[in-house]
């Protein structure tokens, strides 16, 4: 009896899942989560003046604000929003898909503190203005110390984060609280995991000695040695972001569709390419920066990208591959594309992920391949086609993966059921929506030329003076308003999210009330209740639905990348 | 199921549309990274090459006697400088003007050495849209031929401090 309620007490039971949740780690996934959304709300408020300012017949903020506010929209959205979202799902994935408990409360409530302090610090040092320099903060463009304290510090936190991962995957290999290997999603957030010791150490040699420096005791880093520290983090920061997403992929498409992957060994051999092939790719933010050779450029790009490029194509092939694998085993069988029409487009989990996958995929990827290739890059360094590029991937697709897995989190972790279900239904196609227009608008305001992080597209007070095509200005109109409904979209979650955690009715002790009908719902229960079962087969059910999508994909692809080398012949020569 | 472990052993080659697509996946990917150093021999767009480590304040200086030998002219108080065609041009972003403005001739080659006299650039030549990197201590050379007339603006897009978006720059490029 005694031993019994000790372990009752230590972890509870999964009603929909019948997962083990460890209520010590528990807490931190919500602490980390919550934490994750506040952030997202302060550069939200960012983004939105941003939107409104690049909107150039609103230019709503001063210059001194612009900048200000791009610092803060890049530090919170990139590194606050993201990083935090990330720590609870390495809090969820080691523990209860490992069945196991966390290695170390302690440590948890340490790297938390750390995390905390760093970005409250840098939040106040950027409000305070001090800190005008971009989440970049290239030398010799210098901010107060306590603006590289701040992200060292939450820098740090993360770092103790991964660490306490990996001890849980160890404690929970030595005590055998699972046969075989780790579940896909926890092999997905371990490649993140890695891939962010990676990161972060790249980062401690970019940003320590930077501190050094803006404390006096250290003289400046060479800038363009800075520049290749800092992608170091930065790119493979993206990195760990796209495996992150990839992992919500495959747990979403489980628990909404019943999915299975196809193939482990394919699923796990891509995330394990992200791993060995990512670690130079940082050389395609340095493709047009002097004092690197184009040797090292082409190498570092074709070699490190595209096997990492191939991963992510493999993934955006397997995900929907088994989701139309359990649609058709579920009857829905008409056509080609029957089975698309009838997945759970009902459930904002779902067409969150489902949308994150298809922005990623389409825009995001396409662009960024493309960008990243050395001599088109001449056409798009610190144009707006680069943000236009990002929010495609780290924004349409990591940050809508993740507003996805909420409506998981919520029920499932809260314990709480939604309010406003209908507006829940929407949030995934506005916020993605929204992007998505904004995204075509950075983009081609972009192929015009138009810069990046400047607050004035028309040059005005200039010595010389320039300007835009009107054409542009109206691309520039388009990112105002994309941005505007993305924020909508944003907020909406917001409220929704918060509406449920903390006055949303309880669902404690209930199976999580589901977004399809009773009987779509069996029958994924069903699939989810005998996928375990049948590892291994159902390999004769056919995908042709996915091959025509990959199809599409690949030939959207090859379009766009032919018809920027068409574009760059064009140019004057240079060499 | 990705939430479960499997069971046993699960290692299996692809097969059927899954090795198909990763197959085509592949292929693709060794398209691109042909492409690339194709280009790097064939075309005739490239990022440049040569860079020299310089000082912020020895390359002013060179920049500064470039225009005394060469000025013939100026526009809103900046000198309008025009190279040797073949020659070596000096082009220096500082906060926040592009200096000199450059006169060439089309279809003529020149190497433009570009630097920063403080914080780092970003050279934007307009509206054609072609972009490099500009960091203090490096020169970097561009190896450049102008292949239309007209005049161009030239902007910086790397932030640069309060005064970045009113940093422009001129090159004129005359027919031949
Ligand atoms: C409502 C959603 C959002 C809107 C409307 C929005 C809008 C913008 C705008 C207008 C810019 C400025 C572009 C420029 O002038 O150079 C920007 C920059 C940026 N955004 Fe967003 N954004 C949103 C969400 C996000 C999210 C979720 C992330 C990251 C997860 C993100 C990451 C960034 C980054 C890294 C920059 C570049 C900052 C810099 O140049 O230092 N954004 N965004
Ligand atoms: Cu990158
Ligand atoms: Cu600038």
């Amino acid at each position: 009896m005694s031993t019994e309620t000790v372990k009752a007490a230590a972890h509870r039971v999964c009603e929909t899942t019948g997962l083990s949740i460890f209520l010590k780690a528990q807490f931190f996934v919500k602490i980390n989560a919550v934490l994750a959304v506040i952030f997202l709300l302060v550069g939200g408020i960012a983004a939105l003046l941003l939107a409104l300012t690049r909107w150039s017949n609103v230019m709503l903020l001063n210059d001194i604000w612009y900048y200000r506010m791009i610092t803060l929209h890049g530090v919170n959205m990139l590194v606050f929003w993201i990083i935090f979202f990330e720590m609870a799902i390495l809090y969820f994935a080691s523990t209860t898909l490992l069945n196991t408990k966390m290695f170390s409360k302690k440590l948890a409530h340490v790297s938390l503190a750390l995390m905390v302090a760093g970005a409250v610090v840098t939040n106040y040092i950027i409000l305070k203005g001090q800190a005008d320099v971009m989440l970049t903060s290239y030398p010799p463009l210098e901010a107060h110390p306590l603006f590289y304290l701040g992200i060292i510090l939450f820098a740090v936190g993360a770092l103790l984060v991964a660490f306490n991962f990996f001890a849980t995957l160890y404690i929970a290999k030595k005590n055998k609280t699972y046969e075989g290997s780790m579940p896909l999603v926890t092999f997905g957030a371990a490649t993140a995991a890695i891939i962010a010791v990676v990161a972060l150490l790249h980062g401690a040699a970019a940003l320590v000695p930077t501190f050094f420096w803006s404390m006096g005791w250290m003289e400046m880093m060479d800038p363009g040695v800075y520049r290749l520290l800092w992608w170091g983090l930065g790119h493979h920061s993206q990195q760990i972001n796209v495996a992150a997403m990839v992992s919500v992929w495959y747990f979403v498409a489980t628990i909404s569709t019943g999915a299975k992957p196809l193939n482990e060994t394919v699923c796990r051999g891509a995330f394990i390419l992200y791993i060995l092939f990512i670690n130079l790719a940082a050389a395609h933010h340095l493709l047009v920066d002097p004092g690197l050779s184009s040797e090292w450029k082409i190498w570092n790009t074709s070699y490190a990208m595209y096997l990492a490029v191939l991963a992510s194509m493999i993934h955006g092939y397997t995900v929907p591959a088994s989701m139309e694998v359990a649609m058709r085993r579920k009857g829905y069988n008409k056509g080609i594309f029957g089975w698309f029409a009838k997945l759970p487009w009902k459930d904002p989990g779902f067409s969150a992920v489902a949308l994150s996958a298809i922005i990623f995929g389409f825009i995001g990827g396409i662009t960024g391949v493309t960008l990243g290739t050395e001599q088109i890059n001449i056409m798009a360094h610190n144009t707006l086609r680069i943000p236009g590029h990002f929010h495609a991937t780290v924004v349409g697709g990591t940050t809508l993966a993740f507003m996805g897995l909420c409506y998981y989190l919520v029920p499932l972790i809260f314990q709480k059921d939604f309010y406003m279900k209908k507006l829940a239904r929407i949030q995934p196609w506005l916020f993605g929506g929204g992007i998505v227009l904004m995204s075509f608008g950075m983009s081609f305001a972009g192929t015009y030329g138009v810069p990046r992080r400047t607050y004035d597209s028309d040059f005005g007070g200039a010595i010389l003076e320039t300007g835009f095509d009107p054409i542009a200005h109206i691309f520039l109109g388009l990112l105002g308003v994309g941005g505007v409904i993305a924020f909508v979209g944003l907020l909406l979650f917001l409220v929704l999210i918060v509406t449920a955690v903390f006055f949303g009715p309880s669902i404690k002790g209930q199976k999580m009330p589901t977004w399809q009908s009773a009987r779509e719902q069996k029958m994924t229960d069903d699939l989810i209740s005998i996928g375990y079962e049948e590892e291994g087969k159902d390999y004769h059910i056919k995908t042709p639905g996915t091959i025509v999508l990959v199809l599409i994909f690949l030939l959207s692809f090859a379009i766009y990348y032919f018809a920027n080398w068409a574009a760059l012949a064009d140019l004057w020569h240079i060499r | 199921m990705s939430i479960f472990h499997p069971k046993g052993n699960w290692y299996r080659p692809p097969t059927g549309a899954e090795r198909l697509w990763v197959g085509l996946a592949l292929a693709w990917c060794l398209v691109m990274s042909i492409t690339m150093p194709w280009w790097h021999f064939q075309g005739k767009q490239n990022a440049p090459q040569t860079t020299y480590e310089v000082d912020p304040s020895a390359f002013i200086q060179r920049v500064n006697q470039f225009v005394e030998t060469n000025r013939v002219g100026e526009i809103n108080n900046v000198p309008i400088v025009e190279p040797e065609p073949g020659g070596d041009a000096y082009l220096l972003g500082q906060m926040w003007q592009w200096y000199p403005v450059l006169k060439l001739k089309k279809n003529q080659t020149y190497r433009i050495h570009v630097s920063s006299a403080d914080l780092q650039h970003g050279l934007s030549i307009l509206p054609i849209n072609m972009n490099i990197h500009v960091l203090p201590g490096y020169d970097y050379v561009m190896e450049i031929t102008p292949t239309t007339a007209g005049e161009f603006s030239l902007i910086c897009n790397e932030f640069c401090g309060i005064g970045h978006h009113r940093m422009t720059g001129k090159i004129i490029v005359e027919e031949t």
